[in-house]
C-alpha cells in the first residue's frame, strides 16, 4: 500500500549502523508486511543517534528506511511525546505529573525545578544541559510516587533535596 | 492463482426499527440500514473508504449492547435487534453532535460549504440552539496544499475521509493525521502539497468546509447552483459529472456517480478544465482572412467562405485534394456529419488519430470500442501487463483500477519506456528505451510461446529474429498465462509509438495465446465514437468498407491544398507539431473550426468558425469499453459559438449534400445508429515490414497529463500544479555521463529543423537512449515526433 515519495528517497543514507541494527532487530519481529509497526522503535533509535531529538530529515530517513511514506512516519513522530521534534538539551528530565505524583506533591517538585534551572516546562537551559519535558503522563511508578525520568532511569520517592542531587550530579 | 469457487453470501436474519431484514453476515449495520432507506447520520463512514469509525455519529441502540453501538463499525448477527430511533440512541447521537460542535467554528456565513454541508445539516438535527461550551476554540494553522484545494483546517472534525482516501484510493498518503487528542489535526508532510491527480475527490469527501474547491472559493452559493448532467472527455473513461452553473455559466465540476465509469470520482484534470472555458483567446465570432487581416463576419458569410474554400478545392483538384483531420474528443455526431461531408465531397480523407505515427496495421483494425471488456472488469482481473502505459496521467481514474485490482491481490507488470511511479507495485518490470520495446515485447511473445506451446504466427517472425527471453520476460508470461482472467493493456505511449502496429501485433497474439483481454487506452475521448461513425480513411459508418483515403500522417506528409481542422491546435494536438505547421503553411487554405483562436491558427488558418465545446453544446459520447453517454447542454454558448453538428449541418447544406436536414440532434444520432451493427471490435493479423533497429537516442513524447486537451491546457489551476512542470529534456544517468551534461545546464535538443534550449534533468528511471520531452507542452512545439529519433547536445 505504500507510495514510493521521490523526495524522501536516499535518506536513509542519514542512519548510522547501530541505529539501522536497532531498526532491523524490530522489523524482524512483525510479518514483513507490517513493517509500519517498527516506526516506533525506528523513530526512538533515530532520536538517539540525533542526540535526543528527531529532525524532518531523520524522520524521512526512517521512513525511507523502512520504504514507507513519510507521512506515516510524521504522525507517530507527531503523536508520541517521547518523540521530540526539536533540538533538545544533553539531558532529558520528565517529572511524571499524574494523579499519584500529583496528590504526593509533583507540582511543587515541579516549581522547584522550574526556579532552580530558571526554565519552563517544555524549555532547555541556556547551558543546552537539561530539557524539562512538557506535562509528562504517568510513566508507570505510583509506588514510589512522586517520580521522574531522567534519560531512561527512573528516580523514585523524591523530595527537593533528591531532585537538587541528581540534576546536580548530571554533567 | 487459480480459478476460486465463487462463494455463496451467507444471509442473516436482524430487525431496524421493527422491520425485519435479511442481510449478507459480516456486513455492517449501516449498509443495511443504507440499503433499507434508514438514515443514519453519520460523518466518517464512506462506502467506498475502510470503516474508522472514529466520528461516532452513527451510534444506534442495539438490544442486549450495555452501550450505543457505532452503526458503521458493528457487523450484523442473526437475530440481532437494531434500534435508530430510540431515546437511547437519539440521546447518544445528539451528545457527539454537541462535542463535534465544541471546535468547529461559527462561521458558517463564510464558509464555502455553507449550504451543502454534512455538519450543518446534521446540526439542525441533532444539535442544540445554544452551545453551553463557553470556554475558548481551538485555531489549527492552515496550510497550502496546492491550487487546487483549499485547506481551512479549523474547521476539520477529525473524520479521516480525506486520509484514507489519499492512502486508499488515490494511493499517494499525502495526508496524515499529526498529533493527539485535541490538538490532532490534519496534515502533510512538512511544506509538501498534495500532488495526486485525485486529489479533488477530498473536497467531496469532506463533510465540513475543512477541504473546499480553491479556484470556485467565494464565486457562488450552493443554492444559486442549478445542476447540469454532463460528461469530462479529456481521456475515455466518460466520467460522469455535474456541471454546476450560475446564469448559463459553469461554475465548478462535481462527480456524478457512475460504477461503470468513475464510480463516484473525478480526476483533477476532469474538475478544473472548465475553467479554461473563458479563456481569453476564446473564439466568439466566425472570421475571414482577408488580405492577411482577420475580419469578423456573420455566421451566413462564415459558412459560405467555409464551403467556397471546400467547394473550390474539390471542383478544381478532385476530392483527394482534402484533408479533414479532426479532434479525438468530439461528439459522435460530428464525426458522424464530417464524414459524411467529406465522402459526399469525394474525399476519403479523414482522420482523428491525431497523436498516432504508425498507421501500418491499418487494413487489420475495426476497432470499437477500444476495449474488449468493460472498464469496471479492470477491478477483478487477477493479472495486467501495461504496456506502454502512465496510466495514471493517461486516464486516471483506469489507473485507480488498476490499483484496486493490485489492492485485491493482481501482479501487475509493465513493459513501459520510463520507470514511472505508479501507485501499485510492480510484480515485474521491463524499462527499455522506445526504439528496443518491440523487441522487449517479442522476447515476451517467445517466452508465452514456450510457456503454452503455442506457435507464433509467420506474420511476427520479422520481429523475433536474435530475440531470447531472459528471466524477466518469462515471469511476465508466467503471470498472464498462470492468471484465471488477466488483462493486456495497451497505453497511450504504446499507440503513439512510432512502431505501434507492432506492439499491437504482439500484443494481439500475446493476449490470444495467454488467453487474456487486450484492451487499447486510445488518446482522446470519444476514439470509439470517432470509429463507430467513421472519422476513419477507408472505414465507414459501423467499421463498413469506405474507399481508402490517407492518413493523418500521410495527410501531412503530402499536403492537402485544403485542410478543414476540426477543435484542433496543430501545434499541440499532432504527433509531430513541426510537421503539422510545414503542411498547414504549404496548403492554399485552412479552413478550422474551433473553441479557440491561438495565434498559432490564426497564422495558417483562413477561416474561423467558432465551435461550442461539450459543456456548452450537446452529443452522444462512447467511453473505451463501448458504453454510450448522451450528454445535453450544461452552459450558455460563448458568443456566437455553435454546437460542432450545427456547424456541419448548414456547413453540408451549403455544399448542396444529401443527408444535412436533420432538425434536431436525435436526428443525426437516428441516422448514425441506423449505420452502426454489432460488428464489435477486431484486430486481425497484419503482415508488417521488419521492425528497424534503433537510433542512438529516441523521444519518449507521453502528452503530458495537463496538456491533454485544449480546454485543459487553458486552466490556469491546472497549469499551477506539480504536473504542469515539463520544462526540462530527462536523460539517463548514463546517456547524461556519457555527453557530459550535469543537471540543470541547457541543452539544445533537436528533431529534424525543430530545435530548443531546455535544462537537463536526470532520472534514474530512465533507461539508457531514451530521452524523456513530453508532447503538447508549449516548450516542446517547436519539435518533431513524439517518438522517434531525436538529438540533444550542449547548448
Amino acid at each position: 500500500m505504500s507510495h514510493k515519495a521521490d523526495f524522501i528517497a536516499g535518506k536513509k543514507g542519514l542512519l548510522n549502523g547501530e541505529t539501522r541494527a536497532t531498526i532491523d532487530h524490530w522489523t524482524a519481529k512483525f510479518p514483513p508486511e507490517h513493517k509500519r509497526s517498527a516506526l516506533i522503535q525506528g523513530l526512538l533509535a533515530a532520536q538517539e543517534q540525533n542526540g535526543g531529538w528527531v529532525s524532518k530529515d531523520m524522520i524521512e530517513a526512517v521512513a525511507d528506511y523502512l520504504d514507507l511514506p513519510p507521512v506515516w512516519a510524521y504522525e507517530v513522530a507527531s503523536f508520541y511525546s517521547m518523540i521530540d521534534q526539536k533540538p533538545v538539551g544533553k539531558h532529558k528530565v520528565n517529572i511524571c505529573t499524574n494523579i499519584s505524583c500529583w496528590l504526593n506533591g509533583a507540582e511543587d517538585l515541579v516549581s522547584h525545578v522550574e526556579n532552580k534551572l530558571g526554565i519552563r516546562l517544555g524549555e532547555t537551559t541556556e547551558d543546552e544541559r537539561i530539557t524539562l519535558v512538557v506535562e509528562e503522563e504517568c510513566l508507570a511508578a505510583c509506588c514510589g510516587a512522586p517520580m521522574m525520568v531522567v534519560d531512561g532511569h527512573y528516580h523514585e520517592n523524591l523530595d527537593t533535596d533528591k531532585i537538587d542531587e541528581i540534576l546536580d550530579g548530571l554533567d | 492463482m487459480s480459478t476460486q469457487p465463487e462463494k455463496a453470501v451467507e444471509m442473516v436474519n436482524i430487525e431496524i426499527d421493527g422491520r425485519a431484514m435479511e442481510v449478507p453476515k459480516n456486513s455492517m449495520i449501516i449498509e443495511a440500514t443504507d440499503k433499507a432507506g434508514i438514515s443514519i447520520p453519520r460523518f466518517c463512514y464512506h462506502e467506498k473508504l475502510s470503516i474508522s469509525a472514529n466520528c461516532r455519529m452513527c451510534l444506534v441502540d442495539i438490544e442486549k449492547s450495555p452501550k450505543p453501538m457505532p452503526a458503521c463499525a458493528t457487523p450484523v448477527m442473526e437475530g440481532m435487534k437494531v434500534y435508530t430511533q430510540s431515546r437511547r440512541a437519539i440521546d447518544a447521537q445528539h451528545g457527539v453532535m454537541e462535542f463535534l460542535l465544541i471546535n468547529h467554528p461559527l462561521d458558517c456565513p463564510i464558509c464555502d460549504q455553507g449550504g451543502e454541508c454534512e455538519l450543518q445539516d446534521l446540526a439542525m438535527g441533532y444539535g442544540r440552539s445554544v452551545s453551553r461550551f463557553s470556554e475558548r476554540k481551538r485555531v489549527v494553522k492552515d496550510h497550502n496544499i496546492g491550487s487546487l484545494v483549499q485547506t481551512d483546517l479549523t474547521r476539520c472534525i477529525q473524520c479521516t475521509r480525506c486520509v484514507r482516501f489519499m492512502d486508499e484510493i488515490a494511493g499517494t498518503n499525502e495526508l496524515g493525521l499529526m498529533g493527539r487528542g485535541d490538538r490532532m489535526e490534519i496534515g502533510t508532510c512538512l511544506s509538501q502539497g498534495v500532488d495526486s491527480e485525485l486529489s479533488g475527490n477530498v473536497i467531496d469527501l469532506c463533510p465540513v468546509g475543512a477541504l473546499t474547491n480553491k479556484p470556485f472559493r467565494f464565486s457562488a452559493r450552493a443554492w444559486e447552483l442549478i445542476a447540469r448532467p454532463s460528461l469530462a472527455v479529456h481521456d475515455g473513461v466518460g466520467s460522469n459529472l455535474w456541471y454546476h452553473t450560475r446564469s448559463g455559466s459553469v461554475m465548478r465540476a462535481v462527480p456524478r456517480d457512475c460504477e461503470s465509469a468513475n464510480e463516484t470520482w473525478l480526476t483533477d484534470r476532469d474538475r478544473y478544465s472548465h475553467f479554461g472555458l473563458n479563456s481569453e483567446d476564446r473564439l466568439l465570432e466566425p472570421m475571414v482572412k482577408v488580405d492577411g487581416r482577420w475580419a469578423s463576419v456573420t455566421w451566413d458569410e462564415g459558412i459560405k467562405a467555409a464551403s467556397r474554400a471546400l467547394r473550390e478545392t474539390v471542383t478544381a483538384h478532385g476530392g483527394a485534394s482534402l484533408g479533414v483531420l479532426m479532434s479525438p474528443s468530439v461528439s459522435t455526431e460530428e464525426y458522424f456529419l464530417a464524414q459524411r461531408m467529406a465522402r459526399g465531397l469525394d474525399c476519403p480523407n479523414i482522420d482523428h488519430r491525431l497523436r498516432e505515427q504508425d498507421f501500418s496495421d491499418d487494413a487489420a483494425r475495426r476497432q470499437a470500442p477500444a476495449f474488449q471488456s468493460p472498464m469496471a472488469a479492470i477491478d477483478d482481473r487477477d493479472a495486467i501487463l501495461l504496456v506502454g502505459s502512465n496510466i495514471r496521467h493517461e486516464a486516471p481514474i483506469l489507473g485507480q483500477r488498476v490499483r484496486k485490482a493490485w489492492r485485491k491481490g493482481a501482479s501487475v507488470a509493465a513493459l513501459n519506456p520510463v520507470d514511472w511511479n505508479f501507485h501499485f507495485s510492480l510484480a515485474n518490470k521491463i524499462i527499455s528505451a522506445p526504439q528496443n520495446m518491440v523487441g522487449e515485447l517479442a522476447a515476451i511473445a517467445r517466452a508465452v510461446a514456450t510457456a503454452t506451446g503455442k506457435e507464433i504466427p509467420a506474420s511476427l517472425q520479422a520481429a523475433l529474429v536474435g530475440i531470447q527471453p531472459d528471466e524477466s520476460h518469462k515471469a511476465i508470461a508466467d503471470m498472464l498465462n498462470g492468471g484465471s482472467n488477466g488483462m493486456l493493456i495497451l497505453g497511450q505511449v504504446a499507440m503513439a509509438h512510432h512502431q505501434a502496429s507492432w506492439l499491437r501485433q504482439l500484443s494481439r497474439w500475446i493476449a490470444e495465446a495467454s488467453g487474456v483481454v487486450l484492451n487499447m487506452v486510445t488518446n482522446g475521448g470519444n476514439t470509439t465514437g470517432a470509429a463507430l461513425a467513421g472519422a476513419l480513411p477507408g472505414q465507414g459508418v459501423g467499421g463498413s468498407e469506405a474507399e481508402q483515403g490517407l492518413n493523418v500522417r500521410e495527410m501531412l506528409a503530402t499536403p492537402a491544398r485544403t485542410f478543414l481542422l476540426w477543435d484542433i491546435e496543430p501545434e499541440f494536438d499532432m504527433a509531430n507539431p513541426a510537421m503539422a505547421k510545414a503542411a498547414l503553411a504549404t496548403a492554399e487554405t485552412v479552413v478550422a473550426v474551433s473553441s479557440y483562436a491561438s495565434d498559432n491558427l490564426k497564422a495558417c488558418a483562413d477561416v474561423l468558425l467558432p465551435l461550442a465545446p461539450l459543456a456548452e453544446s450537446e452529443g452522444r459520447y462512447y467511453a473505451y469499453d463501448g458504453q454510450s453517454f448522451d450528454v445535453e447542454r450544461s452552459a450558455r454558448a460563448a458568443g456566437q459559438s455553435k454546437p460542432g453538428w450545427r456547424i456541419l449541418r448548414r456547413l453540408g447544406a451549403e455544399l448542396e449534400l444529401d443527408g444535412f436536414s436533420q432538425v434536431d440532434i436525435s436526428g443525426v444520432l437516428e441516422e448514425l445508429r441506423a449505420g452502426i451493427g454489432d460488428e464489435g471490435s477486431t484486430l486481425a493479423e497484419a503482415e508488417l515490414a521488419a521492425p528497424g533497429s534503433g537510433d542512438d537516442l529516441h523521444r519518449v513524447g507521453e502528452v503530458a497529463m495537463y496538456s491533454a486537451d485544449a480546454l485543459c491546457r487553458r486552466s490556469e489551476y491546472l497549469q499551477q500544479t506539480v504536473h504542469a512542470d515539463n520544462a526540462f529534456v530527462g536523460l539517463s544517468p548514463d546517456d547524461a555521463g556519457r555527453k557530459g551534461l550535469v543537471e540543470g545546464s541547457d541543452v539544445k535538443v533537436s528533431q529534424g529543423e525543430g530545435r530548443v534550449i531546455l535544462p537537463v534533468r536526470i532520472f534514474n528511471e530512465l533507461p539508457a537512449g531514451a530521452v524523456w520531452v513530453k508532447s503538447a507542452t508549449s516548450v516542446s512545439n517547436e519539435l518533431g515526433d513524439s517518438f522517434g529519433p531525436i538529438n540533444v547536445e550542449a547548448a
